[in-house]
């Protein structure tokens, strides 16, 4: 069940900001509270998750074609290859917060900053995956696709392509349950979202908000990698990867 | 029809050649086989002539035409290409696979699905078991019928095969092969075929060239490569003995009817008769067959010592192993040392017996020969 640790550590890096909720979350009076809360914030609450939904879709549909766009160039020129990567991976690595006020001052406060940032960050999974789910396949097929006459885009649609699904697919998975997490932060920037209500709950001591902003986050992160997870499962029992070949 | 003039290939950041001056010319309709150690540029010239590589000097010739400035795609697409990897794509079935020429060519797909069961037939694959597989459902040499297959698909006039056989063990190898000459001779395709197995070579080719370090040794028809080898390189090739490896150029139809064999016995010959045969008999064996001359089973010496009954059908024991006739004479000694029998019995492909080839057949073919 390695599929589960990412979203559970996302859990954990939402309710980071602030909450001592080991400690507190043994008062049965938080748990009350919170089931309160959520009777009677509940249309909030839907709200914001779908807010929080829709920001991730937005950001992953986008960075998906452009990731998938540009992973397949980038296989066919080795050079530029490596330092496409090496970009995204320092992208990646920006902390949320320093990324989010860089936006700022470009797109102004509000969704597509927060957007425009959630594919930043989702560019390196999907990409590498991409580009080296490409690289990967076996030399052999790719030659005798081409030995026997198929034209280059024949080649990348019929054969790379399908048979880098599998691994592609695993690539939008990971970016989208990383995603998740990082959307909650984007509520900085007024993106709006479940970030919001850890936010304010944050800053009115409102411990309630805050563990149901946390457990909204995680519950749209295994949702997707639920959903994703069975769509590779999906794919790779249709296309039956795995090399076929022999010395 | 595929004429190469003064050839090379230096591949980008080596000294060496991995082809040098290399002039070749094969006529329409011949298997010319390329062998040679490992590495010493078989793959790479043949992946010249569908361009997978280009040459560093020298011209092509296919049909006249000048191959090298010619539309890629419509090149590769009339030269079947047998990798020697194989390369069958695994997310495709079997039928899709073998499909994928006439695809490309974009053939009615009726005509695809009638083109593809024929050559499954060919290869002895039989389209209603295998058409939806994948490649990984499939055994070792059942994957390189599968390649084959897919080369011929669209009955390109040249084929190329890089080791096509080189997967399976000695006897499925001898059957492919046979089966491959059985397929050339109704189709008089212009082939390219590679190996390292010299006897392979000997037994599939017109032509054979043999290279070393990028060069040609020698290239000459199997029996002068047998009796005359240009030099120590290709006499160590063919190996000592020469006489024997004759014996994969010469097929058993070709003696069988100079033997004169002992005729087979019907099912309800009494036993006085069959110790007369087996008297006759040089193996002390007969071979038993039924009314329409199939091959029912073998009556040893021994089998009549233990006999159960009064006529041949009583006693006769299964036949081991059988051969056809336009198998080898090497097929023929590889099948007796199998079994471990001095004999073994010929029969068409409809089970019928022809005759029967013993090991002394075999030593008075090498023996004439040397
Ligand atoms: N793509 C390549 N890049 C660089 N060098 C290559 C390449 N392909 C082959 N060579 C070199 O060229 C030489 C000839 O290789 P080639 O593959 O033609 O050998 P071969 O006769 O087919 O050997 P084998 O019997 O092992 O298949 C070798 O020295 C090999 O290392
Ligand atoms: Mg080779």
């Amino acid at each position: 069940m390695d599929h589960f640790i990412v979203p559970l550590l996302n859990l954990f890096r939402a309710a980071e900001s602030g909450i001592v909720l080991s400690a507190q979350a043994e008062d049965p009076g938080v748990i009350r509270e919170t089931i309160n809360y959520i009777a009677r914030r509940i249309d909030l609450i839907g709200e914001l998750m779908l807010e929080h939904l829709w920001l991730v879709i937005i950001a992953i549909v986008i960075a998906v074609v452009v990731s998938v766009v540009v992973g397949i160039i980038i296989s066919y020129y080795e050079r530029s290859a490596q330092a496409v990567l090496w970009l995204c991976q320092i992208l990646m690595v920006i902390p949320s917060l320093a990324m989010l006020a860089f936006m700022v001052p470009l797109f102004g406060i509000g969704f597509t900053t927060g957007v425009v940032a959630l594919i930043l960050y989702s560019l390196l999974p999907v990409v590498r995956n991409t580009y080296t789910g490409i690289r990967e396949l076996s030399p052999a097929i790719v030659e005798a696709a081409k030995g026997m006459g198929m034209t280059e885009w024949r080649i990348l649609t019929k054969i790379k392509i399908p048979l880098a699904t599998p691994v592609i697919m695993a690539g939008i998975r990971t970016a989208t349950v990383m995603v998740v997490g990082i959307a909650a932060i984007a509520a900085y920037v007024g993106a709006g979202g479940l970030g919001e209500l850890i936010f304010q709950g944050i800053s009115r001591s409102n411990e309630p908000m805050i563990i149901v902003g946390a457990i909204g986050v995680s519950i749209i992160a295994l949702a997707f990698d639920f959903l994703l997870h069975w769509g590779e499962k999906h794919f790779a029992a249709k296309g039956k990867p795995g090399e076929v070949t022999e010395e | 029809m595929i004429k190469l003039e003064g050839i090379s290939k230096i591949f980008p950041g080596q000294k060496h050649h991995a082809v040098k001056n290399l002039n070749l010319e094969i006529n329409k309709g011949d298997v010319c086989v390329l062998v040679g150690p490992s590495g010493c540029g078989k793959t790479t010239t043949m992946k010249m002539i569908n361009r997978l590589y280009e040459p560093t000097e020298g011209k092509i010739f296919i049909g006249g035409e000048d191959a090298l400035n010619k539309d890629l795609i419509k090149l590769r697409l009339d030269i079947g290409y047998v990798i020697q990897e194989i390369g069958l794509f695994p997310h495709m079935t079997i039928e899709q696979n073998i499909a994928t020429v006439p695809n490309e060519k974009h053939w009615p797909k009726e005509k695809t699905k009638e083109k593809v069961e024929e050559v499954m037939n060919l290869v002895g694959l039989d389209p209603k078991i295998f058409k939806d597989r994948y490649p990984a459902a499939l055994s070792g040499g059942q994957r390189q019928r599968v390649g084959v297959a897919r080369a011929m698909v669209a009955d390109p006039p040249i084929m190329l095969m890089d080791e096509p056989f080189g997967a399976v063990d000695p006897i499925t190898r001898a059957r492919l092969q046979n089966e491959f000459l059985r397929i050339q001779e109704g189709m008089e395709k212009t082939i390219v075929f590679v190996t390292h197995d010299i006897d392979e070579a000997i037994k599939m080719s017109e032509t054979i060239v043999v290279m070393r370090e990028g060069e040609i040794v020698q290239h000459a028809t199997p029996s002068d490569l047998l009796s005359a080898p240009a030099d120590e390189f290709v006499s160590n090739l063919v190996g000592r003995n020469r006489s024997i490896k004759r014996l994969h150029l010469i097929r058993i139809h070709e003696i069988l009817e100079e033997l004169g064999r002992v005729k087979p016995i019907p099912e309800d010959t009494k036993t006085d008769e069959i110790k007369k045969r087996l008297d006759e008999s040089a193996t002390r064996t007969v071979m038993v067959v039924d009314s329409d001359n199939k091959l029912k089973g073998v009556i040893g010496v021994n089998d009549l010592k233990q006999k159960t009954g009064e006529v041949a059908a009583d006693y006769y024991q299964d036949v081991m192993e059988t051969i056809t006739n336009d198998a080898t004479l090497n097929d023929a000694l590889s099948v007796m040392l199998e079994c471990g029998e001095g004999y073994v019995a010929v029969v068409n492909e409809n089970n019928q017996y022809e005759g029967t080839i013993t090991l002394g057949d075999l030593l008075n073919v090498v023996k004439e020969d040397s």
